[in-house]
This record gives C-alpha cells, structure tokens and sequence, in this order.
C-alpha cells in the first residue's frame, strides 16, 4: 500500500501512529507551522486547510492516516515562492487581522468557499435553493466564514479582503 | 487517545467483517468520534474507516431517493434531487456545524454522533451517566438552559445535536443497515432511542452493525417545506429548537402535515400530537397554535429551560404560517 499524502505538493510518508492528527503531522512532523492549532476540538477553524485543491476541512479533526493519497494544501503552499496569493495580499490592503493567529485558517477557508460558491452550494441565509450561482454578498460571506473564528474581531477586513478577492476572481 | 488499529474498508461486507473484533468503532469524517477520542470519551480499539463506502446519491423510479451512508453532508445540501425535492434536508444540513465540518462529516456518521451535553464532556468535574453509567447526572440539577424537554429521564437531560436527523425525522427516512446477521431496515424515528434509564445507549443498533444508507420515500408535498433553527448566536451553534415542517394544503385545509423538532429531547422529536391536531383542520394560525401546545403539553422543564416550550410552540407557528404563504 502506497503510504503517502501530498502536502503543498511534495509526497510525504505518513506516521505510523494512526492517532496522529493531519494538524499535528503538518506542525509537529513537518514543521509547517503555518497551519495553527486553536481549539483542537473543532470549534475555532484555525487549522483549516484545503484537501486536493479546493475542499476546506479542519486538520485537527482529520487523523491524517485518513487522507492517504489525497493533496493537501496548506497555507505554506499558496503563495508563489515570495509572491503572495492574492488572497494573502488582500488580507494585508484591507487589515483582515489583528494577531494574524487564524489567519491562515481564515485563508484557506475562503478559498474552499470560493469553490462552493461556484458550484452553488446553498447556505442558511440562502433565499433561493434553486439558485445556480450565489452572489457572495456579506450575508452570505459571513454566515459561509462562520466556522472561522476571529478573537481580535477583525471580521470587517477578513469580509472586506474576500469580498475583493471573489469580486476579482470568483 | 489510546492506541487504536487502523484498517479502511474495501465495501460494507469488508467493514461488518473488519469490525468483528472487541471495542471496534466505524470511522466516518472524524468530526465528533475523533473529537471523543482525544477526550478520552472513547476508546476504541480499532477503527475501521468506512469513507470509501458507498456515497452515491440515487434518484429511483418510484420518487424515492437512496443517499449512501458515506456521502458527505454538503454533497447531500448541494445535490439537485434534494434541493428541488426535499428543501427542508438540504437547508437543515446547512444550519448545521461549520462548512468545514460539513464537507467532512458523513451521514451515517452525523446519524451516529453521540447525544451528549457538556456534562458528558466533562469528565474531572461532572457526573454524567452516559460517559459513567450509575454515576448520577450533574445536568439535571445544574446549568441546563439547552437540555431536553420531552422525553427526558431521571438520568439524562441531554438532547440530539444532529439538524439533518431532524428533517430526516420529518421525511419518513428509511435507515438501511448491515451487520453480522444480514440486512435490514429501521425507519430513523426508530433508531436513536430516549434516555429511560439506560442513557448510555444512543441508538439501537446492534453491536457491529453498519449503516449503508438512507432512504428518502417519495413525498411530492415536501417540495413545500422549510426547517428553522433558533440558537444563542446566529450561525454555528446547536440548536436550542429547531422545527422541521412539511405541509399540504387544499382549499385553506391540512390534507396532511409533516413535524419534527430538535433541540429539545434525547432524539429527533417527531411531532405527531400536533401532526394528528392539524390534519383536516384549517391551516389558521390558531389551529396551528393548538396544535403546538398540544405537542408541547408533555414537556417537563428543567431550572433553566422553560423558555423552550414557548419557543418551540411560536418556532413550529411562526414555520407553519411561512409554509402557508400564497395557498388560497
């Protein structure tokens, strides 16, 4: 059995402790520190991360032996050697942070809600199921973030940086 | 987390046969189960990981439709067939968890995540008799603003988190299991149980046995439905009620109703007092009012969760009347 997962597009083995946590193998076994641990319990969205390509999870509580063969991207592997996602520079325009602790998380989860948006994924303050595309508009933003935790209270800037950034590319 | 094994399952034959091995627990999205692990409020000794298991989303001839237990719940919100025909499962899954949790989290597994209250978390400074069975229970005498209201017991207080389970509960869905001993069926009111006075038990699945899929018969007046979530704050958060309705009228009359409440009792509550009040009636807002009361008659509050019978009545009002609009 081929034991591997990809991580930022590089093969890497996975432990052979199946208790070990897809955040923890990034932080502890990879030292990819990017991603960071919050809650741990699924409560704060911190360690949100992207698996192949576009699907948000949280890493905390993914055991990482469960995403064998699958592409992780962390927010390590956004960025374009020292260009920034634009994501990542929009954040910075628009102060979408104070601390910048759930930051990547914050990042990582708008690009996997950009790709639901696309597919017209419904939300809670969705009004029309029907609806093909979903124009990502505050309400919508918030209510499809809500999973991303912010303690500074920066969620002004974090709507104002995706809000750009889905107008730019959606 | 104590040690585990680890084994993934080729199909549902695979899984019933990995799983024939003491304290073995079945894998979905993690999402509550790896959570109760690193508490400690599990300890399997092995997990076999069903993911791989079937997720089809099946449209069949007779209006019925067959979800796989290993679909995910934002591909069951998302698919067409749910959305045109049943918009009450597709907008309860998203008033659920996070959109991260929900692209993770499976629905066999959200059918399976344990009923539990922060009493049950709490292990070095609560009783609790579902994670101690004879223990006690902390709840009932303490902070129980979100605890049950119907169907409670003298041991436990703690209420179903799932909002899916709760449209389900409405739609008649059809529980499709394997084990050891073949293949069955339980309808979903069936599966999880009240708490009586064995609250260590959530369901009443067999030890070993599988859920393989969900079945929604064919209901054409569901096109009419909605599902309404009332919480502490506006968007992740459990529920502290929710109100699941579906509803047929003909000429201003109930021809027939569909009811389930979360949020409110250690299993989807499927309301049918009120169901059996409405039926024939005049959809009027005072029909629907007595019929509320009348499902909420049972209820038992707790120190600080009365404020749940009138809001469950005005939530299940202020649904029917929304499902009202434009029928002459």
């Amino acid at each position: 059995m081929n034991m591997t997962i990809s991580i930022n597009g590089a093969d890497t083995a996975l432990p052979d402790d199946p208790r070990v946590s897809l955040l923890d193998l990034l932080r502890e076994h990879l030292h990819l520190s990017g991603t960071k641990k919050g809650c741990n319990q699924g409560a704060c969205g911190a360690c949100t991360v992207l698996v192949d390509g576009e699907e948000r999870i949280l890493s905390c509580l993914a055991l990482a032996v469960q995403y064998q063969g699958r592409a992780i991207t962390s927010i390590e592997g956004l960025a374009d050697g020292d260009g920034l996602h634009p994501l990542q520079q929009a954040f910075i325009e628009h102060d979408g942070f104070q601390c910048g602790y759930c930051t990547p998380g914050q990042i990582c989860s708008a690009i996997g809600m950009a790709a639901e948006l696309r597919r017209g994924v419904p939300s809670y303050v969705t009004a029309d199921l029907a609806a093909g595309a979903i124009a990502p508009d505050p309400d919508e933003l918030r209510e499809r973030m809500s999973g991303n935790l912010c303690r500074c209270g920066a969620y002004n800037g974090i709507v104002a940086a995706v809000s750009e950034h889905l107008g730019e590319a959606p | 987390m104590t040690p585990f094994t680890f084994a993934r399952a080729a199909d549902a034959a695979d899984a019933v046969r990995l799983a024939a091995v003491p304290d073995a627990s079945y894998l979905g999205g993690g999402t509550n189960l790896v959570d109760l692990m690193r508490e400690t409020l599990a300890r399997p000794a092995a997990l076999v990981d069903v993911t791989g298991l079937a997720r089809g989303i099946e449209e069949r001839p007779d209006g019925s439709l067959l979800i796989g237990a290993a679909a995910k719940n934002t591909a069951v919100a998302e698919h067409h067939a749910v959305r045109e025909r049943y918009p009450l499962l597709s907008r309860a899954i998203v008033a659920g968890a996070s959109a991260q949790i929900r692209n993770m989290a499976t629905v066999g597994g959200n059918l399976l995540q344990r009923t539990r209250c922060s009493y049950f978390y709490d292990d070095d400074g609560a009783r609790c008799n579902k994670r101690v069975p004879g223990q006690g229970c902390d709840a009932i005498d303490g902070f129980n603003r979100n605890h049950a209201i119907l169907g409670a017991s003298g041991a436990c207080v703690a209420t179903h988190p799932s909002d899916m389970c709760v449209a389900l509960a409405a739609l008649d869905a059809v529980v499709h299991l394997q084990g050891a001993q073949g293949r069955r069926t339980l309808a979903l009111t069936e599966l999880h149980r009240l708490p009586e006075d064995r609250p260590e038990l959530d369901t009443l699945l067999a030890p070993g046995e599988l859920i393989t899929a969900i079945e929604l018969p064919a209901l054409p007046f569901a096109t009419r439905s909605a599902y309404r979530k009332v919480r502490d704050r506006s968007s992740y958060a459990f529920a502290l009620v929710s109100v699941a309705a579906a509803l047929d009228i003909d000429q201003g009359v109930v021809c027939d109703v569909r009811l389930a409440l979360g949020g409110v009792a250690h299993k989807p509550w499927r309301a049918r007092v009120a169901e059996d009040a409405l039926k024939g009636r005049p959809a009027t807002p005072d029909n629907f009012r007595a019929a509320a009361a009348a499902e909420l008659a049972a209820a038992a509050p707790l120190r600080d969760n009365a404020f749940k019978i009138a809001l469950a009545q005005r939530t299940i009002v202020a649904v029917l009347d929304s499902l009202t609009g434009g029928q002459p």
